[in-house]
């Protein structure tokens, strides 16, 4: 794709305006989820398991039934038959068939006139089942005698003879690491665990549907992407996808666990059968229980560092369990894993493996956070072992354009070595490290994506635009947005308004994941509005008799040029649009793509910690993000991108986990002990923003949302190894872990 | 079903109500204030936070019966018309706020803090919201927010 | 209509599955490159099935069945990429 680009002399991008839906959402105004409400509906309630593992023989659902206030129930009977693949999984895990696969998987909903009545109907309905082995270990998963989650499940690729709950196999590198290792003057080899961290989005996932006998629906949920939703809900409740409609809500928080159905088919096969809207909100335990955390992982790295600080091979095996179904960021987690480095020898392996545990979810950045903590804390263990400075060791081997990248290509621009030059610039570096303390750095990366994107853009007659987008707002996109269409129109920010649209009146937008909102949905704002430009310039042509191509578009008004140039006044915007009805009819510019220079990215962090000796518990104490944004639009919400990653990484390093008992019950479903940072355990987060332009889009923009949770990990373990004066090599390091590690 | 007489921001309001009903669910079920959300309903992250006599309370945990006779104020009750409270005005300033879902609460305890503790420092703060959960900004933005509108709150008292 | 003869290089995983590291076809585009993978290393259907992203010179394409390749380019198939 080729752009006009455009990389300085802005006047809106890189401003910090206030976002348009500010006054909504800090006046109770903005409508979530959970916030809707229609005539005569009905609340649904989901039964869930509570066992991690047991046939259901059967359910008998009389005694809900005939509970006054209760007007329907819904099993796996209620849903399409005749699924495969992805939607078969999806619909296994909205609702079971023959087994529950692990606590909480849902097994049958009830809808009534009141919340408090379908609850109560739940305790009426009567599940015989029969509990049988379950596993929801990685390394146990995947031993001889693991009990089998499903058999049939494996892809080609995993290698023969291995256990059935191995489904998918990953190998990829280059070079010989043998050889590689030999040149090493130290090679050391480590194994690494991190535990399953939920996305802990602070609003339940919520929804509106309403389905009549037709096959016609309506639904609004709080969803990272509603035209996927139409299209796994059309499949699973068996209607076609153009007959349900999907309105976005505003989202209380994704990061990648609302791209993903659970509820929503729910609440439309309880709307059919009860003929009434329904509305569905989770309880937070169902969403620990049900909703997808990450993968859990157990990883053995292995580098080969030369005195001068050279890294002559690195191998790694990633293991990655995702529950009950294929699906974990195995892949992901192997391919990220080396990426930051220039290896001439590497090699990199992963296995997908199920376990009885929820059917994982998309995570920031899917499985790379795990391999930056492995690599990089092995890498910090060997720095300090041979006295070199870990930051030079990192920047001697940093990949750059040019060079192989570990899972094969050869790296377009990136600015890895940007990051980590503005790094050993910043004063957090340069400062001594506190008496007691340990500093850790780390690097991270992440691919980030494009994907399907339609955008629209139409013209009032006072000259004002209304932006219609298809990915959902999560973190102040709408704002970016507004401010790319004004750029290029020329025309306030203010006169911009931008809205997510419904599923029937834009065209497919894939889900706001992958860091691809700013990117691709900016990539077609601006070409919306260039298309909108164009024939904007050519209403003035036709008005002046000249040639289109004689017309230039300059601050928000067209100009003539070329040999007409001085002919005519500018004709502004507003001048145009106000006779656009009787000129030729309404000016709307759009843009359809699959926009596919997203263009990679990569983070540095570095960081402070204290470890309190008596207690186990760790302080942070300074945090500093660094990272390549290519462009960053509105600044506020790349450093809010930056601290959000950097938060949810020490939350993951130092507290967060799935803790999950002898019974395969999960233990901790709840903020109260699922504990995710709360003010008083951060810092402030010092943000660097580096700007190495993407060359695949047009002001070089790169996604900026995935790829601060990639370093935080590894960044925080180093520092408190450095403190503690022992090497953690387990997450989360919670205060017990720390104190055993103490006791050696 | 129990009868209920309340006032909120200011507004007289009766209603009636299970015995089991939360205040949350009564204000967001039955007199449609969905501005106080629930993100947990165990007192675990402060989303529902409204204020009751000065102190900010969880409404997930009290009852809609035990509203009778109180005064309330939630997070529709901060504005003055037209007119936003400095707090609200440099939330949205800060880019104090991603997803918004925590912002109700957020707004609700600071307010509060502010009326009890008008000069508190970062960490008093950063206590005083321990209660109420943010997963999207890292709290930076929000503890700048709050310092920002208390300086600006105590130069214009 | 000549086709010009591309060097697609497989992860390690696809390796075992055709016995070579690199395997060539003709095709013009990305759409073309995949259907002859699939004829004929009928092996590698399963994962072409599952979903691949194309690396070409270093860009990374999730779908991108309309770029065109050509017997300089560099070409790699990769597991598709997503994310959150
Ligand atoms: S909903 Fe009340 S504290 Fe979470
Ligand atoms: S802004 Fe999303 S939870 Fe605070």
């Amino acid at each position: 794709m080729a752009f006009d680009e455009k990389t300085e002399g802005f006047n809106v991008v890189g401003t910090r305006p206030d976002r348009p839906d500010g006054i909504d959402k800090v006046t109770g105004r903005a409508s979530y989820g959970a916030d809707a409400s229609k005539a005569g509906m009905l609340h649904g309630a989901i039964l869930r398991s509570p066992h991690a593992h047991a046939v259901i023989k059967s359910i008998n659902l009389d005694k809900a039934l005939a509970l006054k206030g209760v007007k329907g129930v819904v099993t796996r009977a209620d849903f399409a038959e005749g699924l495969t693949g992805e939607n078969w999984n999806v619909l296994e895990n909205v609702m079971a068939g023959e087994k529950a696969l692990y606590d909480g998987h849902a097994v049958a909903a009830v809808a009534a006139t009141s919340q408090l009545i379908a609850r109560d109907a739940l305790k009426l309905i009567e599940v015989d089942y029969e509990p049988i082995p379950h596993v929801t270990d990685v390394d146990k998963a995947m031993q001889p005698d693991a009990p089998v989650i499903r058999e049939g499940q494996a892809s080609k690729a995993v290698p023969a003879g291995m256990h059935p709950n191995v489904v998918d196999y990953h190998e990829s590198g280059h070079g010989d690491v043998e050889a590689g290792f030999a040149e090493a003057d130290l090679v050391m080899e480590r194994t690494f665990t991190t535990e399953a961290t939920h996305q802990g989005y602070i609003e339940p996932h919520a929804c509106l549907a309403t389905l009549g006998g037709d096959g016609r629906g309506e639904l609004w949920c709080c969803t990272q992407g509603h035209w996927n939703v139409q299209k796994i809900c059309a499949a699973l409740v068996g209607i076609e996808q153009s007959a349900l409609r999907v309105t976005a809500s505003e989202i209380g928080g994704g990061f990648g666990g609302k791209t993903a159905v659970f509820i929503e088919p729910v609440a439309l096969a309880l709307s059919r059968k009860t003929n009434r809207p329904v509305k569905i909100a989770m309880p937070r335990a169902d969403v620990f229980k049900a909703t997808g955390p990450t993968a859990s992982t157990s990883m053995d790295v292995k580098i080969g560092l030369k005195k001068d600080g050279t890294m002559t091979a690195a191998w790694g095996e990633f293991r990655s369990q995702g529950g009950a179904f294929p699906g974990s960021p195995f892949s992901f987690t192997a391919m990220c894993a080396f990426a930051p480095y220039a290896l001439e020898n590497v090699k990199q392996i992963g296995y997908d493996v199920m376990t009885n545990r929820p059917k994982q979810a998309a995570y920031r950045a899917p499985g790379s956070p795990m391999a930056a903590f492995a690599v990089e804390s092995l890498l910090d263990e060997m720095c300090n072992q041979m006295g070199l400075d870990p930051l030079e060791v990192r920047l001697k081997n940093a990949s750059k354009q040019g060079t192989k990248a570990s899972f094969g290509p050869t790296w377009d621009r990136i600015g890895l070595v940007e990051c980590l030059e503005a790094a050993k610039e910043h004063s957090h570096y340069a400062a001594p490290v506190p008496e007691g303390a340990g500093r850790g750095i780390s690097c991270g990366f992440w691919f980030n994506h494009g994907g399907e994107t339609s955008v629209t853009l139409a013209m009032s007659e006072d000259g004002t635009a209304q932006l219609m987008l298809g990915t959902p707002d999560i973190g102040g996109s709408r704002a970016s947005m507004a401010m790319m269409a004004a750029e290029e129109l020329g025309i306030p920010y203010e006169h911009v308004r931008a809205t997510v649209a419904d599923t029937a009146t834009l065209g497919y937008n894939e889900v706001s994941h992958g860091s691809r909102v700013t990117y691709a949905s900016g990539l077609a704002t601006i070409e919306a509005a260039r298309d909108t430009v164009k024939k904007l310039c050519a209403r003035a042509a036709a008005k002046w008799g000249i040639d289109e191509d004689a017309v230039v578009w300059r601050d928000g008004c067209a100009v003539p040029s070329g040999p007409n140039a001085g002919d005519f006044d500018p004709l502004p915007i507003g001048q145009i649009c106000r006779k656009m009805g009787a000129t030729g009819g309404p000016i709307v510019g759009h843009y359809e793509a699959t926009p596919e220079g997203a263009g990679v990215s990569f983070a540095v962090h570095i960081v402070d910690a204290t470890v309190d000796r008596e207690t186990g518990a760790t302080s942070v104490d300074r945090y500093t993000v660094i990272q390549d944004a290519g462009k960053a639009i509105h600044p506020d919400y790349v450093e809010g991108q930056y601290q959000g990653g950097a938060a949810q990484g020490i939350g993951w390093a130092l507290n967060e986990e799935y803790i999950y008992g002898e019974d395969g019950r999960l233990q901790n479903a709840g903020f109260l002990d699922y504990r995710i940072p709360v003010a008083s355990d951060l810092p402030m987060i010092d943000t660097v923003i580096v700007e190495v332009p993407n060359p695949g889009h047009p002001y070089g923009v790169r996604g900026v949302g995935e790829t601060s949770i990639c370093p935080p990990l590894a960044a925080i373990a180093n520092a408190v190894s450095n403190a503690a004066g022992v090497r953690m090599k387990d997450l989360p390091m919670r205060p017990s872990r720390i104190l055993d590690a103490l006791d050696g | 079903m129990i009868q209920v007489s309340t006032t909120i921001n200011g507004d007289e309001h009766q209603f009636v109500c299970d015995p089991r009903e939360t205040l949350l669910d009564v204000l967001r079920d039955r007199l449609g204030l969905t501005g106080a959300k629930e993100g947990c309903g165990t007192g675990d992250c402060g989303a529902c936070t409204v204020e009751i006599g000065g102190r900010p309370v969880c409404s997930c945990l009290m009852l809609g019966a035990e509203a009778e006779g109180k005064e309330i104020t939630t997070v529709e009750g901060i504005a003055d018309g037209e007119d936003l409270h400095p707090l609200q005005v440099n939330f949205i300033k800060h880019a104090a706020l991603q997803c918004g879902i925590c912002t109700p609460g957020i707004l609700v305890a600071t307010k509060a803090l502010l009326e009890e503790n008008p000069n508190p420092t970062e960490t008093e703060v950063r206590y005083w919201l321990a209660g109420n959960l943010c997963r999207c900004t890292g709290y930076d933005k929000i503890i700048r927010a709050v310092m920002e509108t208390a300086a600006e709150m105590r130069e214009n008292a | 209509m000549y086709k010009p003869l591309v060097k697609v290089h497989l992860w390690s995983g696809l390796r075992s599955l055709v016995g070579q590291e690199v395997v060539e076809v003709r095709a013009t585009n990305v759409a073309q490159m995949l259907n002859a993978l699939e004829k004929e290393h009928p092996a590698l259907s399963d994962a072409i099935d599952a979903g691949v992203s194309v690396s070409i010179d270093g860009k990374i394409y999730a779908y991108g069945l309309t770029e065109a390749v050509d017997e300089t380019k560099e070409i790699y198939l990769l597991q598709r990429i997503k994310g959150g």
